[in-house]
């Protein structure tokens, strides 16, 4: 049997790498969960965003930590943009349409990567990156732990602004009756854009979180897309305590397979636990049946 | 079908047969082409038509978008070769049985899926979650040989069904293209595919009329299985390798997506038109890569081009290509 220790080691770490996962699930939660836009570029959008802040160091010497406001901007910017310009006009608010859409538009921003950037992997240099902190048995390297704690800080944040605030009124409403909201005065479209500005501004946040510890390639999106929807699914549509509850199950999991099954079939974990959720209790864990 | 219809398919069908013979007189008679090349390239757009005719068949007769049908083009070429490769078997005998093991996995798929009631988005990202499941485990089982891939031993001829003229494989493709053509057109005239429009319309709607929706999902699946487990044994068969990156890589997926919806989603001609449209621009911009150093790294030109035009037919043109060409949607169409 496995030493006790390397169980909590492996629970630690898996905790960590879930941790990232609700960094990139969140923005999901909001786009996939909230408005039901089906965002298949979340993974590309991710590396593009993660593109933006290697260059940033790269260049202007910006430490990703410093760069994190320019690059939620940046990407809450492009969001809207995207969403305004292109999602919004050219699905005619029909599903399937958006999730090809949004497929083209992956296809479209890997291949541009690919052109421009090469299929080289590319890391960032910081001085931190590799300093550790011991827990018990496990070590555990800084930058994971900050990215975890500002995972859990994000989720509070967009659930408080969600219940709270008179814009999250306004996406909630938005989601649940386009008509009704339209008639009450609120401008639908803008609504629409601006919340998926706001999860692919959460996407700017996790590319500078992740950046110190992950390297960037045109490809390094894609195994994202699979892990953000199984987590959005896991904790439930919408449910931002789910979408924090459920990256950190898939984290352990993860980590947990790998551990007892081997590097390769460890993956598996998470497809299946997407099937099955899917398979027999679609409202996720902490999700409300509509 | 009109008697001008009649004559432009047979038409087209005398000049695919005829076409690798023409490129090769060419060549011999001094034309600048490369004869076995350009037969490559038929090949190709037979095959890629056959597997985007497989997606066709569920995702655009029937509705059900599969984000993950890569998962019965790499059950057919696994199938394939492990019958050959570790039972011995005669590539001809298992050709069949390796489309058949793709019914079962869409039975399979379909008979889960459909009865927790997944549809639209939800079955295109399910199908893409079981395709990573099958990638996954195709890596770890020891049957498979995981990440090392399968090699079937090259030893060409007939009863082996590997062939050193291309012309031959050119014409397997051929013959697999104008099958998936036929499946396609009948689906247009039987009541089969009459019910598949119907739930794709309005599902609620079909099942008032009396249409067992879960089974005529199911049915459509499995068909489509076949199909795409049969090109991916005729590609192990061409290649004689496989591993679990080209039997189940999410990449084949779009593109048995991108070839059918370019072309036209439900349409018969839909996913030949698509790709010829994918073929050429891929040579195109390989040529251009060759030829022009400056260039070198245009590769990725193709699939940009490729999912800006998806995304304009999505918004602009939901029938496709096929649709410029003027020519009335068969009785299965979108009204």
């Amino acid at each position: 049997m496995l030493d006790p220790a390397i169980i909590f080691a492996g629970v630690l770490n898996g905790l960590l790498a879930g941790g990232i996962y609700v960094l990139v699930a969140v923005g999901l939660t909001l786009i996939y969960g909230v408005l039901h836009i089906i965002n298949f570029a979340h993974g590309s959008l991710l590396m593009l965003a993660m593109y933006a802040v290697f260059f940033l160091w790269r260049l202007l010497g910006i430490d990703p930590y410093v760069a994190l406001p320019i690059v939620i901007a940046g990407s809450f910017a492009f969001g809207y943009v995207l969403y305004r310009g292109l999602i919004g006009r050219l699905s005619h608010g029909r599903d399937e349409n958006i999730l090809l859409i949004t497929l083209g538009l992956a296809i479209v921003f890997d291949n541009v990567a690919l052109l421009l950037f090469t299929g080289d992997s590319q890391t960032i240099d910081v001085a931190y990156a590799g300093t550790i902190v011991q827990v018990g048995a496990a070590f555990l390297p800084l930058p994971k732990i900050i990215s975890f704690l500002a995972a859990i800080a994000l989720c509070g944040v967009l659930g408080v602004v969600m219940a709270r605030s008179q814009l999250g009124k306004a996406i909630r409403a938005v989601a649940r009756e386009r008509q009704g909201a339209r008639l009450v005065g609120i401008d639908v479209e803008h609504v629409f854009a601006i919340a998926y500005g706001i999860g692919i501004a959460c996407l700017g946040a996790a590319a500078c979180l992740l950046m110190p510890t992950f390297y960037v390639s045109p490809t390094s999106g894609h195994a994202f897309v699979l892990i953000a929807f199984t987590t959005v699914v896991l904790g439930g549509m919408g449910s931002f305590v789910g979408a924090a509850a459920g990256g950190l199950i898939i984290g352990i999991t993860e980590s947990l397979g790998g551990l007892l099954l081997g590097e390769q079939l460890g993956q598996i974990g998470i497809s299946l636990i997407f099937i099955l959720i899917l398979l027999l209790r679609p409202t996720g864990l902490f999700g409300v049946g509509r | 079908m009109s008697r001008r219809g009649l004559v432009f398919v047979a038409g087209g069908l005398v000049l695919a047969i005829l076409y690798p013979w023409l490129v090769r007189a060419a060549g011999a008679a001094g034309l600048p082409v490369a004869p076995n090349y350009l037969i490559n390239v038929g090949m190709l757009v037979c095959f890629t038509a056959f597997i985007g005719q497989s997606w066709n068949i569920s995702g655009g007769f029937a509705g059900q978008m599969s984000f993950g049908h890569v998962v019965f083009f790499g059950t057919g070429a696994y199938g394939m070769a492990i019958l050959q490769v570790t039972y011995g078997w005669n590539p001809w005998l298992a050709w069949p049985v390796a489309a058949a093991l793709g019914a079962g996995v869409g039975w399979l798929i379909g008979a889960l899926a459909f009865r927790a009631g997944l549809k639209g988005s939800y079955f295109a990202l399910i199908t893409l979650a079981v395709a990573e499941v099958f990638r996954i485990l195709a890596n770890s089982v020891p049957f498979t040989r995981g990440g090392l891939g399968l090699l079937i031993k090259a030893d060409p001829g007939m009863a082996n069904l590997q062939f050193r003229d291309p012309i031959w494989v050119y014409y397997l493709a051929l013959l697999l293209c104008v099958a998936g053509l036929l499946i396609a057109w009948r689906l247009t005239r039987t009541r089969f595919g009459a019910r598949l429009v119907a739930i794709r319309e309005n599902e609620d709607a079909a099942r008032a009329l009396g249409i067992d929706v879960y089974a005529e999902k199911v049915k459509v699946l499995a068909l489509s299985g076949a199909m795409g487990a049969a090109g991916g044994a005729f590609y192990v068969q061409k290649y004689l390798y496989v591993d679990p990156w080209i039997a189940f890589g999410v990449d084949k997926s779009v593109e048995m997506l991108l070839v059918s919806m370019v072309g036209g989603a439900g349409t018969i001609v839909g996913p030949l038109i698509g790709a010829g449209a994918l073929t050429a621009i891929n040579e195109i911009t390989r040529m251009l890569a060759s030829v022009v150093p400056a260039l070198k790294n245009v590769q990725p030109l193709s699939l940009i081009v490729y999912g800006a035009m998806l995304i304009l037919i999505v918004a602009r043109l939901p029938d496709g290509l096929a649709s410029l060409f003027g020519r009335r949607r068969g009785e299965a169409g979108r009204a």
